[in-house]
């Protein structure tokens, strides 16, 4: 038994390391799920994780990068909003504005579907008293300063993490 | 089935994962011990996702049924 109180709540740690529109969905679930559960919930942003905890959130998603991600329609009969579009990625990497399109188009179909958007799940967590700890290493890397991200969270490094997920009953890399 | 009486009622229709167990963990604080709430969903995953909440929170679920395509839950507040 690892746990240094065994009275203490169950405890998730995860770490969440991408900062696109899709993988910002995981950690977030994840983490209010737990928070609902009674858990005690702690998150490590880090590399471009990290721009998950800026005031305004930019995560957008590529279709490049995802083969399997399925292009459909937020609009018009179901017929025609469960057609899969067969885009090559030849026209998805080269027509211009192509990722802020599939991004409006997969925020769009979140929405119609009932999914809460990334800034509702966050305002969750911090209302669940979601611990949720910046990166310092990726601040110093890419430049940014404590005050380009929310004032909820804390700053710390590999060892604070650690720290906190010893103690932590799941643990998970995101 | 007996009666069962609630003391508030939570509608959860529209919402998928995590949604319905974040508002029921929610909406249970505002009640007494011993209170129950009523929850509705549509979400498929809502019926095993409430047992699993149910048994990490220690609120129990009296009862999870269908009704007219909807997910209809009563939790009473244990602790």
């Amino acid at each position: 038994m690892s746990k240094s109180d065994p009275n203490a709540p169950k405890r998730l740690a995860l770490i969440a390391s991408k900062g696109t529109l899709d993988w910002a969905y995981p950690p977030f679930i994840l983490a209010t799920a737990a928070g609902a559960m009674g858990w005690e919930v702690g998150v490590f942003f880090t590399f471009y994780g990290l721009t998950l905890l800026k005031p305004k959130l930019t995560a957008a998603v590529t279709p490049v990068g995802n083969p399997a991600m399925p292009m459909k329609m937020p609009f018009g009969p179901e017929g025609f909003q469960n057609i899969n579009w067969p885009i090559p990625q030849l026209i998805m990497a080269n027509v211009p504005g192509f990722n802020a399109l599939a991004t409006t188009l997969m925020k769009q179909t979140f929405e119609n579907k009932g999914v809460a958007s990334i800034e509702e799940l966050r305002q969750m967590a911090i209302d669940l008293d979601v611990r949720m700890i910046g990166c310092q290493m990726t601040m110093d890397v890419f430049g940014f300063k404590r005050e380009d991200f929310i004032k909820e969270c804390e700053i710390g490094g590999a060892a604070t993490f650690l720290e906190y997920a010893a103690d932590a009953d799941v643990q998970l890399f995101i | 089935m007996d009666v069962l009486k609630e003391d508030q009622v939570l509608d959860c229709s529209g919402m998928l994962c995590p949604m319905p167990v974040v508002k029921t963990s929610k909406a249970i604080k505002t009640l007494e011990v011993g209170q129950v709430l009523k929850m509705i969903a549509t979400d498929p995953g809502a019926p095993p996702d409430m047992e699993a909440w149910s048994r990490q929170t220690g609120n129990e679920l009296l009862r999870s049924t269908q009704e007219d395509g909807k997910f209809v839950f009563y939790i009473r507040r244990s602790k």
